[in-house]
């Protein structure tokens, strides 16, 4: 044969065809994913005969319950030997399990908190939201504890004039000696106006000016809103904690070095209910005598300690993984390194390490439940107070379960909104 | 290494070389822990001038160009550029990245930015140019790179060559005086090496400084008016491309051109 007959031009270009059906549509993905051989085919009917079992059984306890009774016996009495939930226990008992002993006439306040957190978040959260919100955005870490603690309004404003300072002090030193001096002295000087000067500050405004919300004691803080409060602060304060130890670590300076890796080892290497611990008994100790030191806000500081340092080793794995290149090109263009940070380097690094800080912060909420241990009625101390009632001793899973679901929900949502960020940075580089 | 064909041919009569100097490297030594990577550089760079520097690899070529902005620090010996003096001194150090702009092999765009974002960000934040005005230089810049209509994509989206032009561009918009370039076509496909070289030649018309380390020989021939050959951290031989090409004086540069034309 000669070369002439096998050469082959194509001459018109052959047109796109559907795919086969049978690989695509529901039935496609049936086939494919559930029915590919007999042995899937077995397990799929297997776990579909569980599900059916585990439904079966489920559905009329749960939906069959009792929801108005005021004692277990009496739920027992209603149902008449029929196996169903005695939901009663959280009609009953709802608001405890919600605000713990926080004064009813004042559910208000914890609820306007939680409703500017979320307003505050807003910006935060979602791009295209109105930047006026970040007004709100700045204001609720000063206005959300007072609401929550109440007391005198000059409180807050001591607190918030404390960055001010520290921005005026850095500004200061920026200019008249270096960068580095400023970024030393500004914190310190807001340091010491919180602990030397806020509390005579407030004091002495609140004796001119009035103007406050009654006290709320911080052991009538219970419930989901002890939870919530907990878990809100830790992870706003662990977030920009963990942030600063994961650039220390990888620090030129030796002692900035030093001291964020051995913070971030040392926390890692300790078990949380022991600074827990800590923080009930001990750091009463290191504290001048007289000092009043509430304990959710010693809570508050051990739970954001604990999750900065694995913040910190997630942000670190980010890092390493953007190519050096980055740093280079940022450095050619004559950006500095704080520029360099923000703009380009924690952007891309933070965007990679979005599953490990989501991790973080559920287990970081989840394990506000320890702080029951150390006496503090969270949700699942309240489990423990309302199964310690004589008229609802002996029940568990309606307790548990409900809990278990609020926490459930609350979490599922973190891991969602994770999701949600992770499509919108995607900007198709690989 | 195959040479390019250009459609258009450089303009040499535009390209001026001036008697004012832009870089001087003097008995410059440069240690990697106790590796000696660079050896007693000399090199004077004179405003206009286009250099190509090429070397088998791990001469040092890169070591010396990121030396010229302060990417690697030079531990003997002096670095002048734009006449400030290369010392640890930040001050120093930022006015020279200002007037200095770099082209990398990997192009190293910013992934999580669009193209105009690529190119504004700089002016914006170490120049402090209007938001306004930095679009429009940017704008006019990826005009000139033929990418204008690309600027609200991401890197990620473009072809090699697209983003190799673009780091370009962004280099620019800093209205940068000098500007280097490391193996800028290295790992682009062979299609599109020619876009970001023709890219380059119109930059050496219009008489920029250019210190570029390539192997990419038409280019040298066809802009560069002194071609430096490295080996083993030292400037082995220097000279005028023609004579460069046809008439090499060392063994060592006869080896490595018979290896890589
Ligand atoms: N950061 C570094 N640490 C140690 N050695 C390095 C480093 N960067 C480059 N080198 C070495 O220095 C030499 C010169 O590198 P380079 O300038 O990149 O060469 P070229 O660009 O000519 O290929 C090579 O031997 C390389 O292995
Ligand atoms: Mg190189």
């Amino acid at each position: 044969m000669s070369m002439q007959e096998t050469a082959y031009v194509r001459t018109e270009m052959l047109p796109e065809r559907e795919p086969p059906s049978l690989n695509t549509g529901p039935i496609g993905w049936i086939r494919a994913n559930l029915f590919p051989n007999w042995f899937s085919s077995l397990l799929t009917l297997a776990s579909l005969f569980i599900i059916y079992k585990l439904l079966a059984a489920f559905i009329p306890w749960a939906f069959g319950g009792v929801w108005n009774a005021s004692s277990l016996k009496e739920c027992r009495e209603i149902l008449q030997g029929v196996d169903a939930a005695c939901w009663a226990v959280i009609h009953e008992r709802f608001w405890q399990l919600m605000y713990g002993f926080y004064p009813d006439n004042l559910y208000w306040r914890p609820n306007l908190a939680l409703v500017m957190l979320i307003v505050a978040l807003v910006p935060v959260l979602f791009e295209g939201a109105p930047r006026k919100l970040l007004a709100v955005t700045i204001a609720t870490p000063f206005i959300g504890p007072w609401l929550l603690w109440g007391g005198t309004i000059w409180t807050p404003v001591a607190a918030a004039l404390g960055f001010v300072v520290g921005y005026i002090v850095y500004k200061l030193i920026a200019g008249a000696l270096s960068d580095l001096a400023g970024l030393v002295l500004g914190p310190l000087a807001a340091v010491l106006w919180w602990i030397l000067l806020a509390g005579r500050f407030s004091d002495l405004m609140a004796g001119i000016l009035p103007l406050g919300l009654q006290p709320v004691e911080s052991r009538k803080f219970g419930g989901f809103m002890l939870a919530v409060t907990l878990g809100i602060t830790g992870i706003a304060a662990s977030f920009p904690l963990g942030i600063i130890l994961a650039l220390g670590r990888q620090s030129h300076l030796v002692i900035v070095k030093t001291l964020s890796v051995g913070f971030i080892e040392f926390i890692r290497g300790v078990p949380l209910i022991t600074l827990l611990f800590v923080a009930q008994v001990m750091l009463a100790y290191f504290l001048p005598r007289g000092t009043q030191f509430d304990i959710i806000l010693r809570v508050m500081i051990m739970i954001t300690l604990f999750s900065a340092a694995y913040m910190a080793e997630v942000i670190r794995g980010g890092l390493a993984a953007l190519p050096k290149g980055q740093y280079e090109a940022a450095d050619a263009l004559g950006l500095n390194y704080w520029q360099a940070q923000r703009l380009i380097i924690m952007p891309q690094a933070l965007k990679i390490a979005i599953p490990g800080i989501v991790s973080t912060f559920i287990g970081l909420f989840k394990d506000t439940t320890l702080v029951s241990i150390i006496g503090l009625a969270d949700p699942l101390g309240w489990v423990k107070l309302i199964q310690a009632d004589a008229a609802w001793n002996g029940i568990v899973w309606e307790l548990y379960g409900f809990v278990a679901f609020v926490f459930f929900i609350v979490c599922f949502s973190m891991s969602r909104y994770s999701m949600y960020l992770e499509r919108k940075l995607e900007t198709g580089h690989k | 290494m195959s040479e390019v064909e250009f459609d258009h041919h450089a303009d040499r009569s535009r390209m001026k070389v001036s008697d004012e100097v832009a870089v001087e490297v003097i008995n410059m030594n440069k240690w990697y822990g106790s590796f000696h990577v660079l050896r007693d550089i000399n090199l004077t760079v004179n405003r206009g001038e286009r250099i190509v520097i090429c070397g088998p690899s791990g001469s040092g070529k890169s070591t010396l160009i990121r030396c010229m902005n302060r990417l690697e620090e030079h531990q003997e010996g002096k670095i002048i550029v734009d006449g400030i003096e290369l010392t640890s001194d930040l001050k120093n150090i930022d006015k020279v990245r200002r007037e200095v702009g770099m082209v990398f092999q990997h192009f190293n765009l910013f992934p999580h930015l669009t193209i105009l974002e690529n190119c504004t960000l700089a002016p914006i934040w170490v120049r402090k140019v209007p938001r306004r005005e930095a679009e429009e230089t940017a704008m006019h810049y990826l005009e000139k790179v033929k990418i204008p209509d690309q600027a609200h994509k991401y890197p990620g989206q473009l072809s090699g060559g697209q983003q190799q032009r673009v780091a370009i561009a962004r280099s620019l918009c800093m209205k940068p005086r000098i500007m280097l370039f490391d193996e800028p076509t290295s790992a682009l496909d062979p299609e599109m090496i020619k876009e970001v070289l023709d890219t380059m030649i119109e930059l050496a018309e219009e008489g920029m400084t250019m210190l570029c380390v390539t192997h990419e020989m038409g280019f040298a021939k066809e802009v560069a008016n002194r071609v430096i050959f490295m080996d083993a951290g030292q400037i082995v031989e220097q000279n005028e491309p023609e004579e460069f090409f046809s008439n090499p004086k060392s063994e060592r540069t006869k080896l490595f051109l018979s290896q890589i034309l």
